[in-house]
């Protein structure tokens, strides 16, 4: 057993050095060389100021918004720096509570449209930082936003599918649409909109 | 169920499977020492750690000084990983200011990440420094993975040499597995993860302007940090708003990367694989999953080569595979159908190609119920346990997918290198049972199996269940046990049975809404992972070095082909048995009660 100490402390020390030093130091040299936009958390940046991530989504509850994915992170949704999911179970009142709740919150900015609700947008994501909404839920949202925003239906469903993404490499993964660049979309095409002689030179 | 979805799960299939046989050959050249072709450059670093650390790559052990080796190896690195988690407040590369971590969490993750389980009963982000992450966890990542797969190349010598007293050398198994497969795969990964999205930096936590400000209920703390209770016990709050979201990064990708590669399946961050800096794309999602079964059922075809016929390896992956394709369309299944609780609220839960539709609860819109399937059978068949959904939140079937896979003891793919040795002794017990059956002493691959091997075999296959169902029943007798569920009802059953279940299969996925960050859940959990997996490697390498021992018996009239389907279909009985036998009275109690409930 002797034999063995010197070799298995001295493994540890320089295994420790090679994967928890080098390594990664490594590929974080050839993220930043090669990726790094990508690397430092795919920033939305506008006049210097961070706006978020593409990859991180936003909390939205006024009607002239898209809604995201409810989210269960503490204290407050889509809190990015502590992810997780709400963890209820399919039979927990709570959680039946919560999707009733939900529901009733979208009725509500929303009275005349009594289509069901896509499944997605009363059921929290499981990061509690999903960016993106089904195009369904999408669709289902456009007039409540357009008649916010005094904008034509079409219009706005045009933006949706300027922004809805298709399965990638047409097979893996889901449709689905970014909620925050769907937004700060919106904003713009409103600014353009309300005060036209901002876009003139 | 959609076609798009049968056909992601075809796709995984058929990529998995193209990779086996030239990975498989690759690792059997590095772990016979043979010109692999990284050798020519890595070659000089390898002798000069060898040099370095005083070991002599030539020498031979027995199969004891082998186990104390590897014994004496993981006892340092649990105890270096416990200490730099107490000590990294005075440490650099923690851009958060995080203090120690408490002593029983950091015991559990010690044992946890030492022992390739990667249970967490921390979030990342919000407990782990840096540096603690890269050179604490991310070391173990690599190097539990590594000792998997050398106790697994030492087993499978034990099974190809004949009247030999020993069984290779544990340094050179170890070193060669992390320099010539780990290092350059995982490389590979991370940059791959980077190109789509993950993070990787040094940066501190970045500050965002949100678009709209959040109204929300602040818990009120008192001076010490501790919440503030009303008069009726419950957590005071103020209104607040917030302007700002502080997006948490890292260096993610390169620990992603292997806590994949090697099953072990720590996430950086607390949701995991969910996590978009982790698994930004549908694409990240198939490959993390594809590298969680790589080296598993890589390591079938390397088996094969070693002992001379790769049918023997074929035989023993068609056995796993099938059992993963019933259960990753078992989930999908039952994910798919969606909670009928929810159908009723006026909500659309059905598929289609504008939606997931499903039950959708603790899952991402971008991966959907397919991908979601596929990952969560992945995931538990090998002993992973990186989620990319909340198993806490699936159906009552779908979360009985994920505890089953684990009950087999994770043997279907299992650990990189445990899992196939798993599955190995499980193949003694099924050559056992025939040879019962005929009234002949059984073999296997042309070595006897006599009384010492079958009781090193019952051994193996008995410790598990009385460690999974023995703390289960005291957790739920228990008011430290039964004060940390979430979910009332059968519900409640399932969290902690999910615990259990996890650490004594070292696979690491919970149904996280078990609060398992109690001395309670961490010390029992934590003695449960190191018994799972030092136990079970010493009995392995006990076997090893028996059956190393034995001369060769050439094949008779009576002996069994291991290499047929009909031994396919043996062997998948004697897991679904032993597995079925065990677990499903507890099974019962939990999902298959809730299912009835739902529907009810």
């Amino acid at each position: 057993m002797k034999d063995q100490l010197r070799p298995a402390l001295s493994m540890l020390i320089v295994l420790t050095v090679l994967t928890g030093l080098i390594y990664p130091l490594a590929v974080t040299g050839l993220a930043q060389l090669f990726f790094p936009e990508q690397a430092n958390g795919s920033l939305i940046v506008q006049d210097g100021k961070v706006f978020g991530s593409k990859l991180i989504g936003q909390h939205f509850d006024e009607p002239k918004y898209f809604w995201g994915r409810p989210s269960a992170t503490a204290p407050f949704p889509y809190n990015a720096a502590a992810s997780g999911g709400s963890n209820l179970g399919p039979t927990n009142p709570v959680l039946i509570d919560a999707v009733k709740a939900r529901v009733a919150a979208l009725r509500i900015v929303d009275p005349d449209n009594d289509l069901p609700i896509p499944v997605d947008l009363v059921t929290a994501s499981g990061s509690g930082l999903d960016p993106h909404i089904s195009p369904a839920a999408a669709s289902y949202q456009a007039k409540r936003v357009a008649c916010a925003r005094s904008l034509n239906e079409n219009s706005v469903l045009a933006l949706v599918s300027m922004h809805t993404e298709e399965r990638q490499f047409g097979v893996l993964g889901e449709p689905r649409v970014n909620v925050l660049e769907l937004n700060l979309a919106l904003d713009e095409l409103q600014d353009a909109v309300v005060s036209p002689d901002r876009s003139r030179p | 169920m959609t076609i798009n979805g049968l056909v992601q799960i075809v796709l995984f299939f058929g990529v998995l499977l193209a990779l086996v046989k030239p990975l498989g050959w690759y690792m059997a050249r590095v772990h016979e020492g043979k010109p692999c072709g990284l050798d020519r450059v890595l070659g000089p670093a390898e002798r000069s750690l060898y040099r370095l650390c005083g070991v002599c790559s030539h020498e031979e052990m027995t199969w004891k000084t082998y186990a104390v080796a590897m014994l004496l190896f993981n006892v340092f690195g649990l105890l270096a990983l416990y200490l730099l988690q107490r000590i990294q407040g005075l440490l650099p590369l923690n851009p958060q200011a995080f203090g120690a971590v408490a002593p029983d969490l950091a015991f559990n993750t010690a044992a946890s990440f030492t022992t390739n389980t990667n249970w967490q009963a921390y979030g990342g982000e919000s407990t782990m420094s840096y540096l603690t992450q890269m050179m604490g966890l991310t070391v173990q990542n690599f190097v539990s993975t590594a000792t998997g797969m050398a106790i697994l190349v030492a087993f499978i010598r034990g099974l190809a040499r004949r009247s030999s007293q020993t069984i290779g050398n544990f340094w050179v198994d170890l070193v060669r597995s992390t320099l010539y497969i780990l290092l350059p795969l995982a490389m590979i990964v991370a940059l791959l993860l980077v190109g789509q999205g993950a993070v990787q930096t040094f940066d501190d936590y970045k500050t965002a302007r949100v678009v709209q400000p959040v109204q929300y209920e602040k818990p009120v703390t008192d001076g010490n940090g501790q919440p503030s209770l009303d008069e009726q016990g419950k957590p005071k709050t103020e209104p607040a708003t917030a302007h700002h979201q502080i997006l948490a990064v890292g260096p993610a990708a390169s620990q992603v990367a292997i806590k994949h590669l090697g099953t072990n399946g720590g996430g950086f961050f607390n949701a995991n694989a969910a996590h978009p800096f982790e698994s930004p794309t549908p694409f990240t999602d198939f490959l993390l999953i594809l590298a969680e079964t790589l080296l598993a059922a890589a390591l079938t075809y390397t088996f094969g080569v070693m002992v001379g016929d790769t049918r023997q390896g074929w035989t023993i992956l068609a056995a796993m595979l099938a059992v993963l394709l019933v259960f990753v369309l078992g989930g999908y299944l039952a994910e798919s159908a969606g909670n009928p609780r929810i159908a009723t609220l006026g909500v659309d839960h059905a598929p289609s190609s504008v939606q997931p539709g499903g039950n959708m609860e603790g899952k991402e819109a971008r991966f959907g119920i397919a991908r979601t399937a596929i990952f969560a059978a992945a995931t538990t068949a090998t002993s992973t346990g990186a989620v990319d959904s909340m198993h806490d939140s699936f159906t009552p079937l779908g979360g009985l997918v994920s505890l089953f896979l684990m009950q087999f003891g994770e043997v279907i793919l299992g650990g990189v290198g445990s899992g196939l040795y798993g599955m190995l002794v499980f193949a003694i017990i099924a050559v056992f049972i025939a040879g019962l059956m005929v009234g002949r002493t059984p073999e296997y691959l042309g070595k006897k199996i006599e009384p010492y091997e079958m009781k090193m075999a019952s051994l193996l296959i008995l410790i598990m269940p009385i460690v999974v169902l023995g703390l289960t029943a005291v957790a739920t007798v228990t008011t430290a046990g039964t004060a940390s569920i979430l979910n009332p009802g059968p519900h409640g059953l399932s969290e902690i049975l999910y615990a259990y279940t996890s650490q004594g299969n070292n696979n690491g996925s919970a149904f996280g809404g078990l609060n398992a960050n109690t001395v309670f859940y961490n010390t029992t959990g934590g003695l449960a992972m190191l018994a799972s997996r030092f136990w079970l490697a010493v009995l392995t390498l006990a076997l090893a070095g028996a059956l190393a021992r034995k001369k060769l018996t050439p094949a008779g009239p009576g002996t069994l082909p291991t290499h047929t389907p009909l031994f396919v279909v043996l062997l998948i009985g004697v897991v679904l048995l032993v597995g079925g036998l065990t677990f499903v009275p507890a099974l019962a109690l939990g999902p298959i009660v809730e299912h009835l409930l739902m529907m009810g």
